[in-house]
């Protein structure tokens, strides 16, 4: 039973517990809560006080009139326009962050990234010849927050897609002219007896994850890199054998690196360790879940626990003396765990509260003092832990790769550029790229299908990018090592070796999804593989996706140009016309397509087929994985142990004697 | 990379700039920090620091700040498991390897611990006048940085193929058999040699020395020393191609290095064991592009990006197919050629020596000579003429007279080579422009050797040459094969006939005079007036992309390889080559020499970057120049006139900078008013700066150029009034500073002083 709902161990051995305990989890929860058949296919609208309407049959329509095309529509719309305003916001506070810090008003942050911030002001269009860091930090957060609340024109991050794409966007109509109003456009439009067009409706949401995608996320990666530094490989931990039996745990958890940056400092201040030992601890252990814990994996190497499903089973350890918890993706199961578990659960965001939970509202004006102030909850809490069940599994992987660490490491600070990459796609070492993001879902076995696209994918040299929950479902399993070439097909081990990078990448936190948008428009303007995203051979997934953000970044790729392709059943599954339009409609319109395919088999299969499409379009040569692998350190080992071993082996030949016979 | 060879040249980085640091210290501590260092004769400064940082290194404490920017740039070596991505890192390594290099040689050139002393090692010189000169002189070291003069005049073979690129070899082949014939190879593709490194001790160095094969700058192959980090000379070189002629500037690390990625196509050999400094100096050569091939085993690096092709290649020499190590070695170096993307036109001559551009500066010294023809006790001419088709029958070599069977060992005869050639688009004009292909051609055997032109052609054969059976016949056999491959569309039918018999010499020669004689008239004759149509030649824009070459009847290019009837030549060789006809158009000022066609022409092919160019003045948009000029003149404001340094002139001028400092500012195709790159024979035409007053306004001059063209420049001081110009025209010997030439053009009443202002 267990084993069908997980293949990570240590979730598994921590659900035996569970299920012995009789302690309700989410995956038991799955089991006894079935999807609603109706809402699950789009086929449910519960936009005003007629309704709710179920369209059931063939031809029906609601009591407005409205078609199963419109409610699938306006229902897709607004999954879209919910995960914007997720990122969005999330990117807002930032700048304001980074208002606040260049202010004087926030002492505890700094800039640590200012080659980055004279990009970004580069791109806004500020000034910076002659002025101090603080100045043009400012003035960057003030035109960052002004994108959201921009009426007309179009957003400035939009300059950074290849021409071609903007071309595109133009044309169509769909180049956001400000992220907030594009979000309050879809509300609107999708509001009782508005827009009833299923293609219009539709192609508003485009719009709306563009205003995400090339808006307020990739702003507030930008600004993060801005203050806490651009992600640089590190070497991390991840699964719950990062818990520690005898240090103070203290476990982050939701998507914004503000505090837990500032948990970061608190834990390692000595004060705070002093403290921690003379409450009996050896000291304070931090870890995160979900992208908090992606934020400060990616640059300050902080170890994961594990991804969303994770969280209950992390407390069920009995080991974690608080977690502290900003926005996002934050299950309210956690609250009454809290009951059965010494665990303090401490809200922060003004925007989540849990019931239950001890309510410490985080404001960046006073950022250390807090954290330090949460920190000492956790240690003081030390006293209270009962028995313990730590699994010991633990996975070591490479993180911290930003486009521009990419870059650099294709060529060193000198010859830095995406050439080699593009090269490698090219000759066909690389088959294409592929990012596979998202979440987990309770509905499907946690980690299998992330895992297994994702070692399919390698296998056939196509080069993965991951962010999210993905991301940690593929370290835990130890495809985020470099030593996971080996599984890679002989091409894409030839570039692992050569670069010396895992076949996987870890790109960030969901919001960092931008990160792959980046790259892909730089391997485009680079030259041999066409002239805009929707030319290069890729694709992305989304293999256990459950979250609005989730759907908004699959739309805001989509529009970028690139083939996306989601696990499960498709939440507009009643509507033929609708689930063809996002796929086969939008791919005529924007070059990429959106499609829901519950089998992890096809979707690989589908993936690598467009992926040879584009290749053939781009008139690149057929991909041969038998043609590449001659190079690397094999041979060289082999040769060397030999020499070791005193057989006769001279620097002049490769040929290596066979043993002599006894 | 690979994890092994990133390993390797990270250890290897990390310990050449600790060593670097340490020498810097000790040479702080012992000479000062004022104590100056430099390459001699190069500008730039330490050339590779200078690309890269900017930085210009004069002084010992000038590589304070280069050894903290070395030192930021190194990265720890890669763990044995979850190691951090090493490619970029390493790369960065090989750079801060470089630094560290170029800062060491830099510290012992101070140290006075340079060029590294071989003992027994004789190079060949630059340019020379007799074989015999210079034999026996002071020889024991090893060549140090290659000097500026030889750059730039290595440049033109660069930009239009005859060079197609360099190969740094590093290390000692696994037998001097195998040595010897990877440098032949190399030579038969003219592809320039540079020698460095060792392995325990024994350096390739030393076994070409033992092998008798002659090394320097005439032979194409420049030993730099015997240990790794002399290889820093030849990434030098290539740093300075890029800013002599690609008009670069340092600090511009990125233009400078895909430069040389696209337009130099260098490659890193190692021969033997490859230790962590010299995986550490490749991954430094990585940067420019440069792949490196290893006879040994070592890891293979295939996939591109920083390089065009593979960037590590692994080919075991005892792997290689072949008969023996000689056949090895030719395909090692064919596949060398291939990871480069070098493009080698080899025309197959017919003869039982080696043959290549690279042989065309070796010399036959007296000792080692079988015979020679021409020189002090014998003549030699060499004529060639257009015939009939029907007259000339192609492939037909007929030697008249006796061979040189019966003439002892260093003796002498009189020799005639007489070519006729013929062509439907062949004309007379072009006669000369063939005629001089004799030169190179004849010198290209390696073993035989050719001073001069016409009837003062002076040619020797080696021993060892005529012991692989030379012979008279294998120069008609030369010819023949050459001029249909190099001017194959103008030439259909080559027969050659080579003559010792004393009466047809004598016939042969007097037709031959007379034909000088009409050649010599028919060009007098010839002026920019009396064409429509001038000539371009952008050749040299694969180097220096923005130049431009407008030449005329009498304004030969300034690499003095072109003029006007070998562009005409060229033209009609490869339409659409880098020889385009410029309709001159209308004159818009006869004394500056402004017309409509040049400056439109010039306008497009330089992408805008000049405007209009005048042909006959250097105060007023004088022609740009993109680094290959045989002299250098600039204004002497205090003087009222010019001073024209030549580039086999390595002393200081009036103007306070020597030919190679000169030339950064000369060269790159940029527009400087009082600075203009020429070629020699400018000097002697009527149009030689016309609008500013001519030949008169020559103040200072190269003792050399005085020398080299004693007739021509006489019969220009008769042609313009002042039979004793020259006399007054000051050089090197008189002076160096303007102080010291003002009194001596007053003292010889020089015409310059009392002519009006120039500005």
């Amino acid at each position: 039973m267990v084993k069908e709902r997980t293949i990570d161990p240590a979730v598994a051995e921590i659900l035996e517990i569970a299920e012995a305990q009789g302690i309700s989890t989410a995956f038991s929860r799955a089991e006894e809560l079935k999807p609603c058949p109706i809402g699950h296919k789009g086929a449910c609208c519960k936009l005003c006080g007629m309704g709710p309407c179920r369209l059931t049959k063939e031809g029906q329509r609601g009591i407005c009139g409205a078609t199963i095309d419109t409610i699938a529509a306006r229902n897709l719309a607004r999954m879209i326009a919910g995960g914007a305003s997720a990122h969005s916001d999330h990117g807002r506070d930032m700048a304001l962050t980074l208002l606040a810090a260049a202010e004087g008003k926030a002492p505890d942050y700094q800039i640590r990234d200012e080659k980055k911030l004279l990009e970004v002001a580069h791109l806004l269009g500020v000034k910076t010849q002659g002025r101090e860091t603080m100045e043009i930090a400012k003035e960057v957060a003030e035109k960052s927050l002004a994108q959201f609340g921009q009426q007309q024109g179009e957003i400035i991050y939009l300059h950074r897609a290849p021409k071609k794409r903007q071309e595109i966007w133009r044309k169509l109509g769909i180049a956001p002219r400000g992220i907030d109003r594009e979000v309050v456009d879809i509300m609107h439009r999708t509001h009782m007896g508005n827009d009833q067009w299923y293609e219009s409706i539709l192609m508003a949401g485009l719009r709306t994850a563009l205003a995400d995608g090339w808006g307020g996320s990739m702003l507030s990666t930008d600004i993060t890199d801005i203050l806490f530094g651009s992600p640089v490989p590190l070497m991390a931990r991840a699964n719950m054998g990062a818990l520690s039996e005898d240090e103070v745990n203290i476990v982050v958890h939701g998507h914004e690196p503000v505090l837990s940056e500032m948990i970061v400092v608190a834990v390692n201040d000595p004060e705070m360790i002093e403290y921690a030992k003379s409450k009996g601890a050896k000291g304070i252990n931090l870890s995160g879940i979900c992208c908090t814990a992606n934020e400060t994996l990616m640059r300050q190497g902080v170890p994961t626990v594990g991804n969303f499903l994770s969280q209950e089973l992390a407390m069920i350890t009995g080991a974690i003396e608080l977690m502290i918890v900003d926005i996002q993706c934050i299950m309210q199961a956690l609250a009454p765990l809290t009951q059965q578990f010494h665990t303090l659960l401490v809200t922060t965001s003004p925007k989540a509260h849990v019931e239950g939970a001890t309510h410490v509202e985080f404001d960046e004006h006073n950022a250390l003092e807090i954290a330090k102030k949460i920190v000492k909850m956790g240690i003081d809490n030390f006293p209270n832990r009962r028995e313990t069940h730590i699994p010991k599994q633990i996975s070591h992987l490479i993180a911290g790769f930003s486009h521009e660490y990419i870059n650099y490491a294709l060529g060193g600070f000198y010859r830095g550029s995406f050439r080699p990459l593009n090269d490698a796609v090219i000759q066909g070492r690389l088959r294409g790229v592929a990012g596979v993001v998202g979440c987990n879902n309770a509905r499907t076995c946690q980690d299998y299908s992330h895992d297994y696209v994702v070692r399919e994918l390698i296998k056939n040299d196509v080069l993965v990018v991951m962010t999210g929950c993905g991301a940690i479902a593929c370290a835990k399993s130890g495809l985020l090592s470099p030593e996971a070439a080996e599984l890679a097909g002989p091409g894409l081990r030839e570039i692992c070796e050569a670069v010396g990078i895992p076949p996987v990448l870890h790109v960030g936190s969901c919001v960092d999804n931008t990160r792959i948008l980046t790259t892909l428009s730089q391997m485009a303007t680079e030259g041999g593989l066409g002239e805009d995203i929707a030319d290069i051979p890729a694709v992305g997934f989304a293999p256990e996706w459950m979250s609005e953000k989730a759907i908004s970044i699959g739309c805001y790729f989509v529009a970028s140009g690139v083939y996306t392709i989601f696990g499960s059943e498709s939440p507009v599954a009643n509507s033929p016309i609708v689930d063809r339009f996002i796929s086969e409609g939008w791919e005529k319109l924007v070059g990429g397509k959106l499609e829901f395919i519950p089998d992890p088999e096809e979707t690989v299969r589908k993936a690598l087929e467009h992926i040879d499409k584009k290749r053939a379009a781009l008139g690149l040569v057929e991909y041969d994985p038998t043609r590449f692998g001659q190079s690397g350190d094999r041979l060289m080992r082999q040769f060397i142990e030999a020499m070791e071993a005193g057989l006769p082996v001279s620097p002049y030949s490769a040929k290596i004697p066979e043993p002599a016979k006894k | 990379m690979s994890r092994y060879i990133a390993t390797a040249a990270i250890r290897g980085a990390n310990r050449i700039v600790k060593e670097a640091d340490d020498l810097f210290h000790k040479t702080l501590e012992e000479l000062g920090p004022d104590k100056p260092i430099q390459f001699p004769n190069t500008a730039y400064y330490l050339p590779v620091i200078l690309g890269f940082t900017g930085i210009e290194v004069a002084k010992v404490g000038d590589l304070g700040p280069v050894l903290e920017v070395a030192k930021s740039l190194l990265h720890p070596v890669p763990g044995e498991q979850t190691w951090l991505p090493y490619l970029g890192e390493t790369l960065d390594c090989g750079v801060a390897t470089l630094f560290a290099e170029e800062a060491i040689e830099g510290l012992r050139f101070a140290r006075g611990e340079q060029p590294e002393r071989i003992p027994g090692l004789q190079l060949t010189g630059t340019s020379f006048t007799s074989p015999d000169a210079g034999e026996g002189g002071n020889g024991g070291y090893a060549n140090g940085p290659i000097d500026d003069i030889q750059l730039r005049s290595w440049g033109i073979q660069l930009v239009d193929g005859r060079m197609p690129g360099f190969a740094a070899i590093v290390g000692a082949a696994k037998s001097n058999q195998a040595a010897v014939q990877i440098i032949r190879e190399l030579q038969q593709r003219n592809i320039l040699i540079f020698l460095s490194g060792n392995v325990n001790g024994r350096s390739i160095i030393h076994q070409l020395m033992e092998e008798g094969v002659e090394m320097g700058y005439d032979t194409y192959i420049v030993p730099f020393g015997t240990d790794t980090i002399s290889a820093i000379y030849a990434l030098g070189f290539a740093t300075r191609a890029a800013l002599t002629f690609g008009g670069l500037k340092g600090g511009q690390f990125r233009e400078i290095l895909l430069y040389n990625k696209y337009r130099t196509f260098a490659f890193v050999l190692a021969l033997g064991e490859v230790d962590d400094l010299k995986y550490a100096t490749a991954a430094g050569a990585i940067s420019y592009g440069f792949p490196a091939i290893a006879d040994t085993v070592i890891p293979q690096i295939l996939p591109t990006g920083v390089t065009t092709y593979e960037h590590v290649i692994s080919m075991p020499f005892d792997d290689i197919e072949g008969k023996d190590d000689a056949e090895k070695a030719r395909r090692l170096v064919q596949r060398c050629l291939e990871v480069r993307g070098v493009k080698v036109k080899i025309t197959e001559v017919p003869i039982p020596v080696p043959y290549g551009s690279a042989f065309e500066g070796e010399r036959v010294k007296r000792a080692d000579m079988r015979i020679e023809f021409g020189g002090k006790n014998s003549r030699a001419f060499e004529y060639l003429k257009m015939s009939p088709l029907d007259e000339v029958e192609d492939g037909k070599i007929e030697v008249v007279g006796p061979g040189f069977e019966n003439i002892e060992v260093g003796g002498y005869m009189d020799l005639g080579i007489v070519v006729e050639v013929a062509g439907r688009k062949m004309q007379e004009d072009f006669e000369p422009v063939l005629e001089r292909q004799i030169h190179y051609f004849i010198n290209g055997a390696s073993g035989v050797q050719h001073i001069g032109q016409r009837d003062i052609a002076w040619i020797r054969i080696s021993k060892a040459a005529t012991d692989k059976g030379f012979n008279l016949e294998h120069f008609g056999k030369i010819l023949h094969a050459r001029f249909h491959s190099d001017f194959g569309t103008i030439v259909d039918k080559v027969q050659v006939t080579i003559i010792t018999e004393p009466e047809l010499y004598a016939k042969w020669l007097a037709e031959a005079r007379k034909a000088y004689d009409f050649r010599n008239k028919r060009m007098a004759e010839m002026t920019d007036e009396s064409v429509d149509t001038f000539y371009s030649c952008i050749l040299c824009q694969s180097f220096a992309p923005n130049h431009v070459c407008v030449i005329s009847p009498e304004r030969l290019g300034l690499c003095g390889a072109y003029n006007w009837l070998d562009c005409k030549a060229s033209h009609q060789i490869n339409p659409t080559g880098p020889n385009q006809p410029i309709v001159k158009g209308e004159c818009i000022d006869p004394v500056k020499g402004y017309f409509t066609g040049v400056n439109e022409y010039a306008k497009q092919a330089s992408h805008g970057t000049v405007e209009q160019v005048s042909m006959y003045s250097i105060m007023e948009n004088p022609m740009t120049a993109c680094g290959c000029f045989e002299c250098i003149m600039m204004l002497i404001p205090e003087a009222n006139g010019f001073m024209v340094v030549s580039r086999e002139d390595p002393s200081m001028t009036p103007t306070g900078m020597t030919f190679s400092t000169l030339a950064g500012m000369a060269g790159g195709g940029l527009q400087t008013p009082g600075v203009m790159g020429i070629g020699k024979y400018f000097l002697v035409s009527k149009k030689f700066i016309r609008a500013d007053g001519g030949f008169k306004r020559i103040v200072w001059m190269s003792s050399f150029l005085k020398e080299s063209l004693a007739e021509e420049l006489k019969a220009v001081c008769e042609r313009e009034g002042d039979p004793d110009l020259l006399d007054k025209i000051a050089d090197e010997r008189v002076a160096t500073t303007v102080e010291e030439l003002l009194p001596f053009l007053e003292e010889k009443g020089h015409p310059a002083l009392t002519m009006p202002p120039l500005f």
